[in-house]
């Protein structure tokens, strides 16, 4: 009886301690923990609500956005809708004089060409009926569509955006097309990094300690020079006068006038990101490969297996743990890419982030921008969780 | 022990590199275009300007367009405080409450006493902006890649059988639709007017069509010359000083054909919301008066949107090659100009350029 | 050339030995690919002319093709009086207006504050990750890598949405927690990859003597893992160094840092200063590389020797 007592007290105590010891182990990991969450999920769980949503127009043209929710597209439009645009249209101008062309613009975006029709409402006297001034400054206004695109902007919470990621109008193919072409980028720049990486990985697993140490250093100094640096030295090399250009001419092996163009295309963005992608190959390779005891194919030679088969058959196989995760982690570190091919690329070479960013600074198109983004990242963390599935994340190393 | 103390040494030689950024008395942010051109305005009014008055110029490069100074505003991070900026922009920006307008009856006297109202050529001063230079876009062609005929006009641009090579155009629809209207033989007096039909964008667009796949695109005025040296293209739209300064200062065989060329101003504005806008109106006072403005001509041949500044034109840096041949304005350049029409394109920039980028994608 | 030498065994055919060779000469060529482009801006900094490309007098190795224009260009390009003679005076304005310089000055603040915040954080959080006892190890791990490889346009993108709302976008503040968050992945990698080859009954050890938890800390277990932390902690720093997306969303024209400044020079206004900077920093790093390599090998050297 009494020792069942203890038992329990024991159990209870030993719970007490484990518990202690968990809360000290989280509070360990908790400020960066709080420190992630504020500068890095919040922030981007922002900007995947902003992808939803939108007030712009909801909320400085309130009447409008409830009159034309129940508006059911017939024409003529009801002179009520007709006034309270036209007068919150006008009040917006004068809350600030930059909304007018910021709802203009939203509206254009569904239907081309709204923008120049917009503007004058905002810039003249218009007195009632509203509907008669409206057709007075453009036919437009007697048709249905541009109504219909200021219906379709009205609302706060819509997922249009991702609307124009679908391939229903020439414009809105640019994007499906540039996913297809950062997955084949991406592609191709992990095979080439494979193919590259993969002897040597080999070639620095099986030299002696010392001289692998130094080889080790040119693979690692282009990891530790800036990102920028060799950006320019790819377009000091790839450039029509470049150095690889003249050095061909000179050696006569092409024609001056027939230099081949590998500058500001997708050739120069495969070339500049197979070189930057490089290291993150060969590191988990060469590891993998150290581990291979040289017995297995002396066993498989001795055998009888000619090199190539012993190669293939016994050593091959036993690199895969470090050929997947190397190809995994460029295929990931691939698809988010920016600098290399904003800078290299041209227009052919441009990737998904290279249109984020575009949207983002350029067309000021953010809610595009932000659908785009968490199309993206969704991908991205699918293939972040196969690693993590495959390869555990501990397993990353560098130099 | 060692560690924290290392630290500390770190943490009071980075506090001390700060004040010694933030001892300044004033400092605004200026933005313009980049490379040779913000070379010449950095000679001609920042340094003049940061010696008289002790204040600082972080001086920072953009391409032109108004969506960044539309993203500051309305983020509300506004940082720029001056930006150099074409007159279209400088129109619907102050439309749009993008720009602080300037009072010019206030800007400086010229030297020669006239008012700054009657000093400033026609078109030099608008609502929110105050021209600084006017300037040309014109086509230059690479004199050592075309042995026999050399181009001299535009439609040349568009030939590409007779003057073989890739074109540099920027990417933007402005310009480019009135070269290509001016090169499907469009009178330069009527292109604005064929411009404003839906028939004319389009066969504006047709004729670029001609020549897209051996367009080079670029953003930065910067760019043409150098891509004209390092032979990525034949021929390209530039902006005229561009191309002067690499063929005289380092005897690039560059040619500027003046057929078709078209005059725009370059205007300081001043970004709505700006914490520094008395320091800001007082540098585009000071850039924009007599002497400064003809000093910049002396590092890049665009003319100075003063009257009064026009005698003190005279040479280049180098002390010997006369500005005056290289000026757009020029009446041997001038022969078939056109003057950019800005209210044309403060109208429809937007909707030309969107269209313009759609084109480009396909 | 050692690595070149066959260590064949005495068996191996001809085709053996030929393929050698040619695996070598492969070899070599992706040694070549992988260099090559370091190596090649060096002598193009020196460029007299304005432009990207060897000149026919570099080639023909003319002295009066090659200058040091450029690298005086870091010094005074953005000076009040660059022209003036070389004193205190214009060394105070090349420090204090130059764009190079002010650049510099903001890469260094902004890395140093960066990496502090990265190392401090992400070594605490190494260390209660490899506890035995600590919850949700897996999700918490992967939470903490993800800035690592969440696209960086996007963590930009939304940073520069949620900065602008909270006033911390054109602050250094911003920046220096944007580079901090790029850097901790690094950093709880590195630490935890030394931490598990940590024996924890040193702990236990050190609390049977006497020692209070923070003690314990401080006196055994920071000492052992303190190459960790300082490789993570470089690695830190290097991507601050580096980083120029979150810099062109968040900071200001005045904010700009070294990898800022060379984005404009590649984009805006192409100038050979960028290869002079980009020499300097090319020399910095494989310094910074070999002493790495040095005080690593040295420390081989000190752990094998107590066993000889």
């Amino acid at each position: 009886m009494s020792l069942a007592i203890d038992q329990n007290a024991l159990t209870a105590r030993l719970a007490k301690a484990e518990r202690r010891g968990k809360i000290r182990a989280f509070l360990l990991v908790a400020p960066l923990l709080a420190f992630v969450l504020l500068s890095f999920v919040i922030p981007i769980a922002n900007l995947v609500t902003q992808a939803f949503y939108g007030d712009l127009v909801s909320s400085n043209m309130p009447k409008t956005t409830a009159e034309l929710a129940t508006w059911n597209g017939t024409m003529p439009v009801p002179e009520s809708l007709c006034e309270s645009f036209v007068t919150e249209f006008k009040a917006a101008k004068v809350k600030d004089a930059a909304l007018p062309t910021r709802i203009a613009t939203l509206v254009n975006r569904e239907f081309s060409g709204s923008l120049s029709k917009l503007r004058p409402v905002a810039n003249n006297e218009l007195s009632a009926p509203y509907c008669g001034a409206l057709a007075k400054l453009n036919d437009e206004w007697t048709k249905p569509e541009i109504w219909n695109a200021i219906k379709i902007v009205s609302p706060s919470v819509s997922p249009r955006f991702f609307g124009s990621i679908r391939p229903e109008t020439e414009e809105n193919k640019i994007h499906l097309a540039l996913f297809g072409r950062t997955l084949y980028v991406a592609a191709a720049v992990t095979l080439f990094c494979a193919l590259l990486g993969f002897p040597i990985g080999f070639l620095l697993a099986h030299l002696p300690a010392r001289t692998s140490n130094l080889l080790m250093i040119i693979v690692l100094l282009p990891f530790w020079t800036s990102l920028l640096v060799r950006t320019t030295a790819w377009i000091a090399l790839l450039q029509q006068n470049g150095v690889i250009n003249d050095t061909l001419v000179a050696l006569g092996l092409i024609a001056d006038d027939q230099r081949p163009v590998m500058m500001y295309n997708m050739f120069a963005t495969f070339v500049a990101m197979t070189h930057v992608l490089l290291p993150f190959m060969i590191l988990p390779l060469y590891s993998v490969m150290t581990g291979i005891k040289p017995n297995f194919v002396r066993a498989a030679r001795s055998l009888g297996a000619t090199p190539f088969t012993a190669f293939w058959r016994v050593y091959f196989p036993l690199t895969i743990p470090g050929l997947g995760a190397g190809c995994l982690l460029v295929f990931i570190l691939a698809i988010g890419y920016y600098i290399t091919p904003a800078l290299v690329g041209g227009q052919s070479g441009q990737l998904i982030s290279n249109i984020i960013a575009f949207h983002m600074q350029k067309t000021l198109n953010w809610p595009l921008a932000s659908a785009i983004g968490t199309l993206l990242l969704a991908g991205v963390l699918l293939l972040y969780w196969l690693y993590n599935r495959l390869v555990g994340i501990e397993k990353m190393k560098f130099a | 022990m060692k560690m924290t103390k290392g630290l500390s040494v770190l943490l009071g030689a980075a506090a001390a590199i700060g004040l010694t950024a933030a001892a300044h008395a004033g400092q605004i942010t200026v933005i313009s275009w980049g490379g040779a051109y913000t070379n010449s305005q950095v000679k001609a009014y920042q340094e003049p300007w940061m010696k008289k008055t002790g204040n600082t110029i972080v001086s920072a490069d953009y391409n032109g367009g108004l969506a960044e100074i539309k993203a500051q505003v309305q983020s509300g991070n506004v940082t720029w405080d001056v930006v150099d900026v074409e007159t279209s922009e400088a129109i619907s920006g102050c439309n749009d409450g993008l720009f602080e307008k300037i009072d010019a009856a206030k800007l400086p006297k010229g030297d020669n006493g006239a008012g700054p109202l009657d000093d400033f050529v026609p078109g030099a001063i608008t609502d929110c902006a105050i021209a600084n230079i006017a300037y040309a876009n014109v086509i230059g062609y690479d004199s050592s890649k075309f042995t026999g005929d050399k181009p001299t006009k535009v439609a040349d641009f568009f030939d590409l059988k007779k003057f073989p090579g890739k074109r540099g155009l920027k990417k933007e629809a402005k310009v480019n639709l009135e070269f290509a209207l001016m090169a499907d033989g469009v009178a330069s007096a009527d292109v604005y007017k064929v411009l404003a039909t839906k028939e004319g964008v389009d066969r504006a667009f047709k004729k670029l069509e001609t020549i897209k796949s051996s367009v080079v695109w670029w953003e930065a005025g910067a760019q043409p010359p150098q891509l004209l040296a390092s032979g990525e293209v034949t021929m390209t739209t530039a902006y005229n000083g561009r191309l002067f300064t690499p063929a005289v200062k380092e005897n690039k065989p560059f040619v500027i054909i003046w057929d078709g060329q078209q005059q725009v101003f370059d205007n300081w504005a001043i970004v709505k919301g700006t914490k520094n806008k008395d320091l800001a109106l007082d540098f585009v006072g000071f850039s924009t008066s007599t002497k400064p403005l003809a000093d910049q001509a002396t590092y890049i041949p665009y003319g100075p949107a003063r009257k009064s500044s026009a005698p003190f034109v005279g040479k280049f840096e180098d002390g010997k090659t006369d500005m005056a041949p290289h000026m757009p304005t020029n009446p041997d350049n001038m022969k078939n100009a056109i003057v950019q029409d800005v209210k044309f394109w403060a109208d429809h920039y937007d909707e030309l350029n969107e269209r313009f980028v759609a084109w480009i994608g396909k | 050339m050692k690595f070149l030498r066959p260590n064949l065994p005495v068996y191996a055919s001809s085709l053996e030995i030929a393929w050698y060779f040619i695996f070598r000469a492969i070899c070599v060529a992706i040694f070549i690919f992988l260099l090559a482009p370091v190596l090649v801006i060096i002598p193009l900094s020196f460029n007299a002319e304005s432009f990207f490309s060897f000149t026919s007098g570099m080639l023909k190795l003319d002295p009066a093709a090659y200058s040091l224009k450029w690298y005086r260009d870091i010094f005074t390009n953005g000076m009040a009086a660059p022209e003036a003679p070389f004193s205190l005076a214009w060394l105070a304005d090349s420090w204090a207006r130059s764009q190079w310089m002010l650049a510099l000055k903001n890469s260094v603040i902004v890395g140093i504050f960066a990496t502090l915040l990265a190392t401090t954080l992400g070594t605490l959080a190494a260390v209660g990750l490899s506890r035995p006892d600590m919850p949700f190890r897996g999700p918490i791990m992967g939470m903490l890598i993800s800035p690592m490889i969440v696209p960086i346009v996007i963590t930009a993108t939304g940073m520069f949405f949620f900065f602008s709302k909270i006033g911390l976008a054109q602050t250094y503040t911003g920046l220096i927690m944007a580079h901090a968050l790029l850097g901790t992945p690094f950093v709880v990698i590195t630490v935890t990859a030394t931490l598990t080859s940590f024996d924890r009954s040193l702990i236990r050890a050190a609390a049977n003597l006497g020692a209070n938890p923070l003690t314990a800390f401080f006196k055994v277990q920071m000492p052992l893992i303190m190459p960790g932390v300082i490789s993570g902690g470089l690695f830190a720093f290097v991507t601050s160094f580096d980083e120029v997306v979150v810099v062109l969303f968040l900071a200001e024209p005045e904010q700009r840092t070294i990898p800022r400044q060379m984005w404009s020079g590649l984009r805006e206004q192409v100038s050979p200063t960028i290869l002079a900077v980009a020499t300097i920093l090319v020399i910095l790093s494989f310094i910074l590389l070999s002493s790495l390599e040095i005080s690593r090998r040295r420390l081989e050297k000190m752990k094998l020797e107590p066993s000889a």
